[in-house]
């Protein structure tokens, strides 16, 4: 019986789980009772039997997010000192949730990157405070990594391409000659920077998510007005699709009902247009471009990892999809699309059953002390091997 | 995958080839669209009928516009660099036989298909039928022979290395002359280049079902078996034409972020189908920017292969090659850089029959998928 503490907080959203991974294939005891901030786990098993990934069970499963005001994104220094502020009280929930003994922890297992830096810091320094506290040993993990294995452990999908989609990530993963392999990706900003970024300009709530209200209002539109759709190769580009759809989110708000639907010039425009609009034609290039890599590797099952992947309508597009080429999609809801530290916990507690640990000097929160990354940068965000 | 298309099946094909005589053949049946080879206007005309089929996961509107958006597209930069176009403001004057290797209007005739007939409303295009392989699949031939014939240093797999180096600067040099005709394809794999043999009787018979025994082809060389062989066969050599195709997201472009862009794509790729040959692409990138068949020597080239480090740079992510978990006994999570060590190929890439020794990781795919990226 293994047990870790996962703590992810690379963007907004900080997120403690507590795991459970028993050694064997035997059957779990029955699941402890526990509530996280936002639903209810239980117990799950991996699908398939060529897994063999151990039976799990989510003992805590805590997320508190970060929510600035419409019309403002979360800037790194904000979103550190919310960190810090609920860490030590969603440690403690969880653990009072887990009903686990210190000696039963294995490791604490954290996201050491890629995401915001200040973010990220914080959540290190937490996770190396309660590594010297507890005595236990750290593994740092990767938050996409993090994402695929939960997303194939909860879903069972033996061979997927893998599409992740979230605010700060946008890559189309498949399995090809012995590896998995970036297909596509975005070539600028990611899907879900480009959806919260036009969330700002309408103001739309940013709570819970501002993806989630863009979702909202979409299902209330029917316009299909005309974006940029720039589809190059295996990968795709948001920034001029974004460009675009705030001019027309300002013009808008200037024109106060009188911009009329060009088909039938009778109906004006609405937000929920104009959130229709960005949504379909998003999503039909991640569709796009999801299924060239099928196609190029002859895969038939996709999985959804990320924020953006709770999205029901890109699921549902996902599905058509993989149904004409006769394969399923495979996505989880938002207890695991959305970032959560049970992902970090279970990828970092396989690693660590293999005999992986971080050593404490190498968890250091500058960017700079990971010599390879210096000067070679040009984004904001750095990226943590 | 080729099979030919009974008459019953024929009704599920657009106007006007729904109830038409013609044998139809379906080649391949990428993510965008199907190939299928007939005759189109006379018997003795092979053509490539592409057809883009609704996809019902795009809205339809969105759909109509992209699909009639790109057939128009990839028809007028065929007919631009085929040269069968009016000159521009010549009055209604024809392009005069250009040259192999003009730049501009006409250039690259004979190293693209040329157009035959379309309807975008209908989402089909017709075009000049390509004998040959696939340069996939070409190389992947080479490939194979080096690795049986290359277990020794310096024994054996230096010809097949240099068989090689001249396809992939045939590669760069047809790129080169593509872009310096104005045109960016948008979807450069070597699934999208086809080499045509230099002597080739032209194909006319439809006889039996057209299968090659070893395996699918997605190009004539199934039916070319049907017909006395010339003396170069397809199968064998690296030699012949390079011939482009699929210009479904082709570009008339001169800037050099879209060129980098282009080469940047083929590039990628390259490296993920076939990465023992990945450090041979220098070869490509050279060719372009200093061969002399290229069009784009000089500061043209220069630019763009500079504007292509750019561009590798700003990839949001690099290249990761990421070690699953998993699969198997739990491994360590790494993010691993560099050549792998596998000696066997992944088999749902190969065509179908290859004989592979070592138990498949992946379940074998529907390889015309794979083959033909239309």
């Amino acid at each position: 019986m293994h047990i870790a503490v996962g703590l992810e907080g690379s963007a907004n959203k900080l997120g403690v789980g507590i795991i459970l991974q028993s050694s064997h294939d035997t059957p779990t005891g029955p699941p402890s009772p526990h509530d996280s901030a936002h639903s209810d786990d239980g117990a799950f098993h991996p699908h398939s039997k060529q897994h063999s990934s151990p039976p799990v069970q989510i003992l805590a499963n805590l997320r508190h997010t970060f929510v600035s005001p419409p019309g403002t994104g979360f800037l790194p220094k904000d979103t550190a000192a919310h960190h810090r502020r609920w860490v030590v009280r969603l440690v403690r929930q969880a653990m009072k949730q887990a009903k686990v003994r210190l000696e039963d922890i294995d490791c604490i297992c954290y996201t050491k990157g890629p995401g915001m830096g200040a973010p990220l810091g914080s959540v290190a320094i937490a996770a190396r405070t309660l590594s010297q506290l507890w005595d236990k040993p750290l593994v740092g993990v990767n938050h996409c990594v993090g994402h695929i294995e939960m997303g194939r452990a909860i879903t069972g999908a033996e061979n997927p391409v893998v599409l992740y989609v979230s605010g700060g990530n946008t890559q189309v993963i498949a399995y090809s000659a012995q590896r998995y392999r970036i297909f596509g990706e975005a070539l600028d900003i990611a899907v879900g920077n480009c959806l919260d970024r036009f969330a700002r300009v309408l103001h739309i709530s940013n709570d819970p998510a501002p993806g989630y209200n863009i979702e909202q209002l979409a299902k209330k539109g029917n316009v299909l007005l005309e974006l940029p759709y720039a589809v190059k190769g295996m990968d795709v580009s948001f920034s001029g699709i974004l460009a675009r759809v705030e001019e027309m989110a300002k013009k808008l708000e200037a024109s106060n009902g009188s911009w009329l639907d060009p088909e039938t010039n009778t109906a004006p425009i609405t937000k929920s247009d104009l959130c229709f609009t960005l949504q379909e034609t998003v999503f039909a290039m991640l569709v796009e471009i999801t299924e060239r890599a099928m196609a190029h590797v002859g895969a038939v099952q996709v999985l959804i990892v990320g924020g953006v992947g709770c999205n029901e309508r890109l699921q549902q597009m996902m599905g058509i999809m993989a149904e004409e080429r006769g394969g399923s999609v495979y996505a989880t809801d938002e207890r695991f699309c959305i970032d959560n530290g049970i992902m970090i916990a279970h990828a970092g507690l396989l690693a660590h059953k293999m005999g992986f640990e971080t050593q404490l000097e190498d968890t250091l929160s500058n960017g700079r002390s990971v010599g390879q990354l210096a000067g070679l940068r040009r984004k904001k965000r750095q990226d943590w091997l | 995958m080729t099979s030919p298309v009974p008459p019953s099946a024929r009704e599920r094909l657009p106007i006007p080839f729904n109830n038409s005589p013609e044998p139809f053949e379906l080649i391949a049946q990428g993510a965008e669209s199907l190939l299928y080879k007939t005759t189109f206007l006379s018997p003795s005309q092979p053509a490539a009928l592409k057809i883009r089929p609704v996809k019902k996961w795009r809205h339809p509107t969105l759909d109509k516009r992209l699909t009639r958006a790109r057939i128009l597209a990839e028809a007028r930069v065929l007919v631009k660099l085929s040269g069968e176009g009016i000159v521009a403001g010549g009055g209604g004057r024809k392009v005069k036989d250009p040259k192999k290797g003009d730049v501009g209007a006409g250039g690259m005739r004979g190293l693209v298909p040329g157009v035959l007939g379309l309807d975008w409303e209908g989402g089909w295009l017709v075009t000049e039928w390509i004998e040959g392989g696939t340069v996939k699949e070409a190389i992947y031939r080479v490939s194979r022979a080096r690795t049986m014939g290359g277990s020794g240093v310096g024994l054996g797999g230096d010809d097949e290395v240099e068989e090689l180096r001249g396809l992939l600067r045939k590669m760069g040099e047809v790129v080169g002359k593509l872009h310096a005709c104005g045109v960016v394809h948008g979807d450069l794999t070597t699934s999208n280049m086809m080499l045509r043999p230099l002597t080739t009787i032209p194909d006319n018979s439809f006889e039996s079902d057209g299968h090659d025994e070893t395996s699918p082809q997605p190009s004539g060389a199934a039916s070319a078996s049907m017909q006395p062989q010339p003396t170069t066969t397809p199968n064998d050599s690296l030699s012949g034409d390079l011939v482009l195709i699929d210009f479904g997201l082709a570009t008339q472009s001169v800037s050099d972020e879209d060129r980098a862009v282009d080469l940047y794509v083929l590039e990628r790729a390259f490296g993920s189908t076939h990465p023992r040959e990945e450090e041979l692409f220098a070869c490509v990138l050279d060719a372009y920017a200093h061969g002399e068949g290229s069009g784009m020597q000089g500061k043209a080239g220069k630019t763009v292969i500079r504007k292509l480090e750019d561009v590798r740079m700003r990839g949001r992510k690099k290249r990761h090659v990421v070690l699953f978990t998993g699969r198997g006994p739990a491994m360590p999570l790494r993010l691993l850089r560099g050549p792998d060590l596998d000696v066997f190929t992944e088999k749902a890439l190969l065509p179908k029959g290859t004989q592979v020794s070592e138990p498949a990781n992946m379940k074998a795919g529907d390889t015309s998928g794979a083959s033909l990226h239309c």
